[in-house]
């Protein structure tokens, strides 16, 4: 192994994601704050056409759309006369590896193999890192996943565990971190040493591998129902399900349907504790990931994140970690589906949001995910429970994140929070003005890209300008 | 007694990546004061004792050495006891519907 220092790498960072992604991301910037998105996805070559036909190839998409009968039924029990909209969900754990991962990763490891790279590799601990693995094992690359994985008692949270495992069966390379921010690090020592394609989550592939299940689903709805859904609910976290499937929707011509964001509520949970790092009952999903990224999406591994959650979304609500272990419950023992847990965070803020929606409305939830030992409510409570964590039946707005996880004890208590997505957007406009270099004025493509960053008007971006000017004097 | 592998025997080994004084600034406590640890498996290339110094190649072809901590290691994620919290719900559920089934 290198042992070359953490600065002495992070310093060539830059060079190596260049190496690693073959992205000249300078290019597509068009002033100090303001880059050209759509040109930079454009630019991959790849339109919906070509990646459905890609994904066909290695079997990923063209999954079930499943109306959850029961379910809607059970939503009606708790409902006004007149309420309770139709679920359904998009059977995603149907892909090769168990979730919709495949689609982010079908189109990165198309682009390795054609670029020629000898392999790809990507820092997960979670369901992308068994999709990537999938892709690698089909187009013939070698594969390493890099995990954040166990804390300093060498404690593996059950979830990651089961990856490990699926990532190790597809013969992938995992390389198992302890908790901390350096797994970044790690990475770039990897990228460094084998020279193979950085398959990160943040790319223009991984987003466009997205559109596809958006495009399906609008598609499956209208060619069943005759119109498109009314909302679309997608879990939550770094912003690519969020955006990839939000353009996909655009791209089938729904473009009135509501997108609603959806993630388990984590507040007061530190993401590079190693304390906290087995407190935590989901690895992804959660606001932990969703909020940061949100407020601010170049965070990322990438210097421009393609997945550019606050563009597309409509509203954004969080549910408790006893919610989504509740309706877990629910999707196996009325509609037969035992799906794992995480991909089931959409679903509780569904079930909640369809009470508000009238009868004749549809409500499409656009993932599911596979399910196993670790990756499962038994494995995760287990560990909660042996972590202190008070696990009880009760009243699921009691729940408290790495304390108390309270299991409803009936439909009608599931209850969303509603995000505040203006407090968002003006945290992601401070972010954004904060990055301004020195010296440097807000241009008028500045302000058309905050616009359309924050899903906002021109008057709205000014007033934040102003703000922010008023406070920096 | 030291447990000893033989050449080409699937393992797991592992080593410290960053120290507590190499690590990123701005960790929070709990995290500043333990080290990066790193585990990685793949077959070894010599024979070698649980506790010392191993190569192997991992499934990539990359040769990476550590100290061996396991061999031929367990996957012990799994489902364990069934929750008690859990345990009734499905029949909760289906008593709801099975009542508005029975009045509608």
């Amino acid at each position: 192994m290198s042992t070359d220092s953490y600065k002495t790498i992070m310093d060539q960072k830059a060079d190596i994601m260049r190496s690693s992604v073959g992205i000249d991301y300078e290019k597509y910037t068009t002033g100090p704050l303001s880059f050209d998105y759509e040109a930079m996805l454009n630019d991959t070559g790849y339109d919906l056409d070509a990646i459905r036909d890609i994904q066909d190839r290695s079997a990923v998409g063209n999954t079930p759309l499943v109306e959850l009968r029961n379910l809607t039924e059970l939503v009606r029990t708790v409902s006004e006369p007149g309420k309770g909209a139709r679920l359904f969900v998009k059977d995603e754990a149907a892909n090769p590896s168990g979730s919709f991962k495949d689609r982010r990763a079908s189109l990165s490891a198309f682009e390795a193999k054609k670029k020629g790279y000898k392999g790809i590799a990507a820092a997960t601990s979670g369901n992308y890192g068994a999709a990537v693995a999938s892709q690698a094992a089909k187009a013939g690359l070698g594969c390493i996943i890099v995990q954040e994985a166990f804390d300093s008692h060498g404690t593996a949270q059950p979830e990651i565990a089961e990856k490990t495992r699926a990532c190790e069966a597809y013969g992938a390379e995992v390389v198992r971190l302890s908790v901390g921010p350096e797994l970044f690090y790690y990475f770039l020592i990897v990228l460094k040493e084998t020279g193979y394609f950085n398959a990160s989550l943040y790319t223009p592939y991984s987003i466009l591998g997205i559109e596809t299940l958006g495009y399906e689903l609008a598609m499956q709805v209208k060619s069943r129902e005759g119109r498109f859904p009314d909302v679309v609910m997608a879990t939550h976290a770094g912003g690519g399900n969020v955006t990839g499937t939000a353009r996909g929707l655009i791209k089938a011509g729904a473009a009135d349907t509501l997108m609603v964001a959806a993630s388990v509520d984590l507040a007061g949970l530190h993401m590079a504790s190693d304390r906290d790092f087995n407190r935590k009952s989901f690895t992804t999903g959660h606001t932990g990931f969703s909020v940061p990224f949100s407020t601010w999406p170049d965070r990322a591994d990438v210097p421009r994140n393609a997945a550019r959650s606050l563009r597309y979304m409509d509203r954004f609500v969080t549910v408790t970690q006893g919610e989504v272990f509740y309706m877990t419950e629910a999707l196996a023992a009325i509609e037969g589906m035992e799906r794992g847990p995480a991909g089931n965070t959409s679903l509780a803020a569904a079930f909640a949001i369809a009470r508000e929606m009238d009868r004749e409305h549809i409500i499409v939830v656009q993932e599911t995910e596979y399910t196993g030992a670790g990756k499962h409510p038994l494995g995760q409570l287990n560990l909660a429970k042996q972590m202190g964590i008070d696990v009880r039946r009760g009243d699921p707005g009691e729940n408290r994140p790495g304390k108390a996880i309270v299991i409803p004890e009936h439909p009608s208590q599931i209850k969303p929070v509603e995000m505040n997505l203006d407090r968002i957007r003006r945290s992601y406009l401070r972010n954004a003005l904060d990055s301004l270099p020195d010296g440097e004025n807000v241009t008028g493509t500045d302000i058309a890209f905050l616009v359309a960053e924050t899903k906002s008007d021109e008057t709205y971006v000014r007033e934040a300008i102003e703000s922010h000017e008023r406070k920096k004097r | 007694m030291t447990e000893h592998a033989v050449k080409n025997t699937w393992v797991e080994i592992g080593g410290v990546v960053l120290k507590k004084d190499e690590r990123a600034p701005n960790l929070p406590d709990d995290t500043k004061q333990v080290p990066l640890e790193m585990r990685v498996k793949g077959f070894l290339v010599h024979d070698a004792e649980k506790g010392g110094e191993a190569d192997i190649v991992t499934l990539s072809g990359r040769t990476v050495r550590g100290i061996l901590t396991g061999i031929n290691p367990e996957y012990d994620h799994m489902f364990g006891r069934p929750i008690p919290e859990l345990s009734p719900i499905a029949g909760e559920i289906r008593a709801i519907l099975r009542e508005r089934r029975k009045t509608s």
